[in-house]
Order: C-alpha cells, then sequence, then structure tokens
C-alpha cells in the first residue's frame, strides 16, 4: 500500500511537470486558436531560449529570471517576424504544421551545431532551495514554474477577455471579414498575437532550463504531450492547457508512483482519447 | 655505339623496379581503422574517454612502427548516439572511406548496429561496450569489454560478494533500471540472483531511456527504503535520478550503478558511495605493469586537457586501450591484415592486454568476466572486491 508521503510527493511531481505541459500549450493554443496556426517551431522557440538562458547563466552568472527580462522582448519579435512572413503566403492550418516542423527540425540542428547534442545541465541557486510541508519537500525551481504558468495563464485571460486587443483578436479570429469592417487591423493584431505567443515559448524554455537537462534531440519528445494538453481543453483558452496539462501530468506521475514509470506515456495518452470521445461536439 | 641493348636493359629494370616500388609504398601505406562514436548526444561524456584512449593507443603504437610495419590511421565519424546513424556510417566506411579494418563504436545498441554492417561484409568487430553477449552471434566479433557469456549472473553475485566482504548482510533490494538494451538485460538477471540469494525485492522498476521525470521515481525508491538499491543505469541517468533522490532528501544505505558516465557521478558529492563495476583503475595491483604507465600518465594529461571530471584511467579507457589491443593481437599474431586470419588467431590464441590476459574460445567468443566491484571513497573510485584486485588497504565503506 502507498503511502501519503508517496502520494502526496508524485501529486507534487504531476502539478509542476503539468504546469510546465500547460505553459507550453498556452502559447501553442492561442496560436492554434486565434491564428489557425499549427506551430511547431513554439517548441523550437522554447529550446533556443532555454539555450539561450543556460548560455547566459553559464557564461554571465545572469540569474535565470532576470534573463526574462531580455528574452521575452527578443522572442515577441521573432515571433513576429515569421508571422510576417508566413502571413504573407495565407498557408492552411495543415501547411502551417509542415512548414513550422521543417523549421523545427533547422533550430534543432542550429542548437546542435552551436551546443553539441550532449546533455547540459544550468546551476542555480533555484534547484537546490527546498521547502518542506511535511514529509513532502518541494524544489524552488519547480515551484517558479508553477508559479509562472499560473501567472501568465491569468495575464493571458486578461489580455484576451479584458483588453480591447484581445476582444479584437477574437473577433478576427471568429470573422475576419466582419472584424475588418468593425476597423479591426487584422493583420497588425495577428503579428502582436504571434509575437504574444512566442514570448510565452519563451517563458517556457526558461523553466525547462531551471529544472531539466537539455538536450537539441528532446525538442520533440515535448510535442506529444504539449499537443495533448492544447487538444484535452479549449482552443485560445487562457486556462484550459493549464488545467488539462496538470490532468496529464498528475495521471503521468501518479503511474509512474503506483503503476510503472513506462506506463505514464499511455494512460496519459489514453485519458486524452477518452476525454476527445466523450466531449461534447461545439458548433 | 649501339644503343639498343642499354635502352632494353633500362626497360627491364624498370619493369622490375616498377612492382617492387609499387609494393613498397603499398608497405608504408597506413593502415586504415574504421569506427564511429558518440562523440555527441547522451552517451558523448563516456564515448570521449573512448576517444582519447584510442589516440593514445594508435599513437604509442606509431611510433613503435605500427601494425606489421604499416602506421594506423584512424577514420572516427560521430554516430550521435544514436544505433541507426552508426549503422549507416559504417556502412559508409566500408564502402565510401574503404578502410581496412573495423573498430567497434561505444554502447551496446549503437555496437549491435555496426554488427550486421560488419557481418555483411566479413569484417572482424572489436568491440569495447557490448553488453549482451547472448546477442553477439557473428564469428568474428570480439569482446574488448570482457564480462563472460552471462554477466547477468556473474555481476550480481560478484556485488553481492563485495557485500558479504565487506561486512554487509542486506535483507531487501530495490531495482530501478533503464530499457537500454544492455541494462535492461542486466538488471533482469540481478533480478534472479537477488531472489536466489535471498533478498526481498521491495521495488522493481524500469524506465524509457531519455526518461525525463526522475521524481516519482526517486520517492518510490524512498518509500521502499530497501537496503541495496540496484540503479540500472547508462550515461547521465545515475546523475538525473540521485538528484531527484536528493531533492526530497532520500539517500539510499548503498546503491550500484551499472554503467554511469563515471567522471560527472565521481565529482558530485550526491554519489558518495556509489558501486559500480570495472576492469580496470588507476591504482595497484593494475598500474603495475610499468608497460601501461606512458599510456595512463598521456590519458591523464589528455583528459585533464578536454575538461574531463576525472582524469582517472579507469574502465571506460581501460576497455576502449583493451580493444584496440586485441585488433592489434590478431594482426600481430595472423602476421595479416585478412578479417578471416586475424578472426582465426584470436579464437586460438590467449594474450595479455591492459585489463589481464584474454581468451575468446567461450560461446560467442566470450572468456572470462573480468568485473570488479569499485566504490566512489573521497571522490575518486577504488576497486574494493576481490581482494586480490582491490587498492591495498581499501574496504568497502558502509
Amino acid at each position: 500500500m502507498p503511502s501519503a508521503t508517496l502520494i502526496l510527493q508524485s501529486l507534487a511531481s504531476g502539478v509542476f511537470i503539468g504546469s510546465l505541459y500547460g505553459l507550453i500549450g498556452l502559447g501553442l493554443g492561442l496560436g492554434w486558436g486565434l491564428l489557425r496556426v499549427i506551430n511547431l517551431m513554439h517548441f523550437g522557440w522554447a529550446f533556443l531560449a532555454a539555450y539561450i538562458t543556460y548560455e547566459l547563466r553559464s557564461r554571465s552568472g545572469v540569474d535565470p529570471l532576470l534573463a526574462l527580462v531580455f528574452l521575452v522582448p527578443m522572442f515577441g519579435l521573432l515571433g513576429m517576424g515569421l508571422q510576417a512572413i508566413t502571413s504573407r503566403f495565407a498557408i492552411t492550418p495543415f501547411s502551417s504544421l509542415l512548414t513550422t516542423f521543417g523549421l523545427t527540425a533547422a533550430v534543432e540542428a542550429l542548437l546542435q551545431l552551436i551546443w553539441s547534442a550532449d546533455f547540459r545541465r544550468m546551476s542555480s541557486v533555484y534547484e537546490e532551495h527546498k521547502i518542506r510541508l511535511g514529509t513532502v519537500v518541494l524544489n524552488q525551481a519547480e515551484l517558479i514554474t508553477i508559479a509562472l504558468s499560473f501567472s501568465l495563464a491569468a495575464a493571458v485571460w486578461w489580455m484576451l477577455n479584458r483588453t480591447d486587443a484581445g476582444k479584437a483578436m477574437r473577433a478576427a479570429a471568429e470573422d475576419a471579414q466582419i472584424a475588418t469592417a468593425f476597423g479591426i487591423d487584422a493583420r497588425r493584431l495577428s503579428l502582436r498575437l504571434a509575437g504574444v505567443c512566442s514570448a510565452l515559448a519563451a517563458c517556457a524554455g526558461v523553466c525547462i532550463a531551471l529544472t531539466f537537462t537539455l538536450a537539441p534531440s528532446q525538442i520533440f519528445s515535448w510535442v506529444g504531450v504539449a499537443f495533448a494538453a492544447v487538444m484535452m481543453g479549449r482552443l485560445a483558452s487562457a486556462w484550459s492547457p493549464l488545467f488539462a496539462g496538470i490532468v496529464i501530468g498528475l495521471s503521468e506521475a501518479l503511474t509512474m508512483a503506483l503503476i510503472a514509470p513506462t506506463w505514464a506515456p499511455l494512460v496519459a495518452f489514453t485519458l486524452l482519447i477518452v476525454i476527445l470521445i466523450l466531449r461534447p461536439v461545439r458548433d | 655505339m649501339n644503343k639498343r641493348p642499354f635502352l632494353k636493359a633500362l626497360g627491364g629494370s624498370a619493369l622490375l623496379v616498377s612492382p617492387l616500388a609499387r609494393l613498397q609504398a603499398q608497405q608504408n601505406r597506413p593502415i586504415r581503422v574504421g569506427s564511429s562514436l558518440s562523440l555527441t548526444g547522451p552517451l558523448a561524456g563516456t564515448a570521449v574517454m573512448h576517444k582519447i584512449a584510442a589516440e593514445i593507443y594508435i599513437e604509442l603504437m606509431n611510433k613503435t612502427g605500427g601494425w606489421l610495419g604499416r602506421p594506423i590511421d584512424w577514420v572516427v565519424k560521430d554516430d550521435q548516439s544514436k544505433p541507426d546513424l552508426a549503422r549507416t556510417l559504417y556502412e559508409q566506411l566500408i564502402t565510401g572511406e574503404k578502410v581496412d579494418l573495423l573498430m567497434g563504436p561505444y554502447a551496446t545498441a549503437n555496437t549491435l548496429s555496426a554488427m550486421g554492417v560488419a557481418q555483411r561484409n566479413n569484417k572482424v568487430l572489436v568491440s569495447n561496450s557490448f553488453g549482451i553477449p547472448s546477442l553477439a552471434k557473428y564469428d568474428m566479433h570480439f569482446p574488448g569489454y570482457v564480462m563472460g557469456f552471462n554477466p547477468g549472473e556473474t555481476v550480481p553475485n560478484t556485488l553481492l560478494d563485495a557485500l558479504k566482504a565487506g561486512g554487509q548482510d542486506p535483507k531487501s533490494v530495490a531495482l530501478v533500471t533503464s530499457k537500454f538494451p544492455s541494462v535492461v538485460f542486466l538488471s533482469v538477471g540481478a533480478r534472479e540472483v537477488f531472489k536466489k540469494r535471498g533478498l526481498r525485492e521491495a521495488l522493481w522498476l524500469e524506465w524509457e531511456f531519455g526518461n525525463r521525470e526522475f521524481g516519482p521515481i526517486a520517492a518510490r525508491l524512498k518509500e521502499a527504503n530497501a537496503d541495496v538499491v540496484w540503479i540500472g543505469s547508462i550515461g547521465p541517468e545515475s546523475i538525473q535520478l540521485l538528484e531527484a533522490m536528493a531533492k526530497i532528501d532520500y539517500r539510499p544505505r548503498v546503491h550500484f550503478h551499472l554503467y554511469p558516465t563515471p567522471g560527472p557521478l565521481a565529482k558530485s558529492p550526491l554519489a558518495a558511495g556509489a558501486l559500480s563495476v570495472t576492469t580496470f583503475e588507476q591504482h595497484a595491483p593494475f598500474t603495475n605493469r610499468a608497460a601501461y604507465a606512458e599510456a595512463i600518465r598521456l590519458y591523464n594529461e589528455r583528459a585533464a586537457a578536454a575538461n574531463l571530471p576525472d582524469t582517472n584511467f579507469e574502465l571506460q579507457p581501460a576497455n576502449a586501450y583493451a580493444g584496440w589491443e586485441i585488433l592489434g593481437a590478431g594482426v600481430k599474431g595472423s602476421n595479416s591484415f585478412d578479417d578471416r586470419k586475424i578472426a582465426d588467431w584470436l579464437k586460438a590464441n590467449r594474450f595479455d592486454t591492459i585489463i589481464g590476459r584474454l581468451r575468446f574460445d567461450g560461446q560467442n567468443n566470450y572468456g572470462d568476466d573480468l568485473n570488479r566491484i569499485r566504490q566512489l571513497q573521497n571522490g575518486k573510485w577504488v576497486v574494493v572486491h576481490p581482494s586480490d584486485f582491490a587498492l591495498p588497504g581499501a574496504r568497502l565503506q558502509a
């Protein structure tokens, strides 16, 4: 019989990893839902940001959270640049999947060229600090990831629901022609939104660098779970990917803790299939 | 003067000299040995040690005239720790680079890929880290990591013997293992041995090679709280799991690591007291043979220059060096670069290498298991069992 400590420790682990899935899925789902772009390059941005965070920390001792000040605008601009190029070709969602897959493979090759295929591990004070809640031990780097995921989901919710730009983005996604008739500049909005999505990818990258060992080949290992988080929730939603990510993270952690680590992906994806089958179809 | 006889003589001597010159040029031509190594990727931390050891062997051998008077030229390609790429590279080495001989890559999966190519082309393949002897069915494959035909039985038995000799009497064991082929094979064997020797199995877990999240595995190990933790690890997995255990304030009493990257483990305070296997460590009695002093000195220098965390000449460089010694012994013994003749000689003879006296007359060309138990003591790996190979004065530490 597993102890309460084991279950609680695994739950903590599941919430952490699930928050990270949700954070990655947040930008991916926004782009998919509002821009109609299935942007695999989102993972490329996240890993590029993770490696830059690692480099800044290793070479110059820059605090990973401080790196966000530099990375968020940088990746915002990169995302806008990519959107400016892709929007010129008016590609379909399926074409965007293929195009951005190619770009992500190019980013993987670039990472390998600069940092080699070797594992890289960033050391930081956040990794060493622990918080004890009874018999459960929590790591500060993991708590930062959870806090950042919830904060960014809240910020995105506020942007989409409480700002004119957010409402305009939703309107343009709903019906671009009508939105334009009401004076909404859909192209400018799409650039801004793409910038937001890439900036969110950069935030996820910092969290990956804080808590995981990096290797270029790992880019694609995150694709399945992040897509699952987006698909289990709702597209263009602020909270859905986060909650779906936590459900996946918890199911993985509990499977590892109570059954076997090798079963974890199977359980998570079975859950996805079941939810997709049972979920009511929306118009 | 009639010039005709002179010209005839000149032409005749040219005809005679030309093949001789060709033969001499052929004899001086370097002998090209091709291999891949995981110079990047998850196995790179260990493979770099193989590369340095191989370069030293070739350099020292070339100083004494190479093999049969021909200098050795090593063509090494990066397989990025990927077995599928290793297969392609070995095809390229044979068909494109047209190398004369082959040397194996690092790690079991890559070696298995290379073995298929070697077999198709009837080339001798000396491996230096192949971990599943039962799969090495190619009759011209020779293992440089000398672990006997049944390491799944011999290694865990040696571990338990070491613990017993060190005054420990474990009652329970938790086994966690990567599903990397050679690792899971040995862990499954260990599971049976532990059962036969009366240890209660507190936990058995497997993870996929490349697993990201070790937190729940660490939590289960803490929960199991076994006397011995068998960690079937390869590459960085040991350090990842130790970090995850440290996060939740768990430190196993006895922890054995199968094939970890030894350097980072040696430098990590989390790994103090870790047990593992080895065929060579840089201390007496292994270093008693003066013939290897120069190779060891050079390795220490170059490992430091390459910023390796551990510069000691240990299991990995020793196995790599032994691999090259095996191929060299085959060439010298058979007096030939012909793969079949080299293979026949290796099977029929015994000879000395840096890791000991080798034979390849057993099943699948395997001989004895030369694995000994080493422990990380004060940041340094030392052999603690069996006593005739232990560092003088060293004992298993609790």
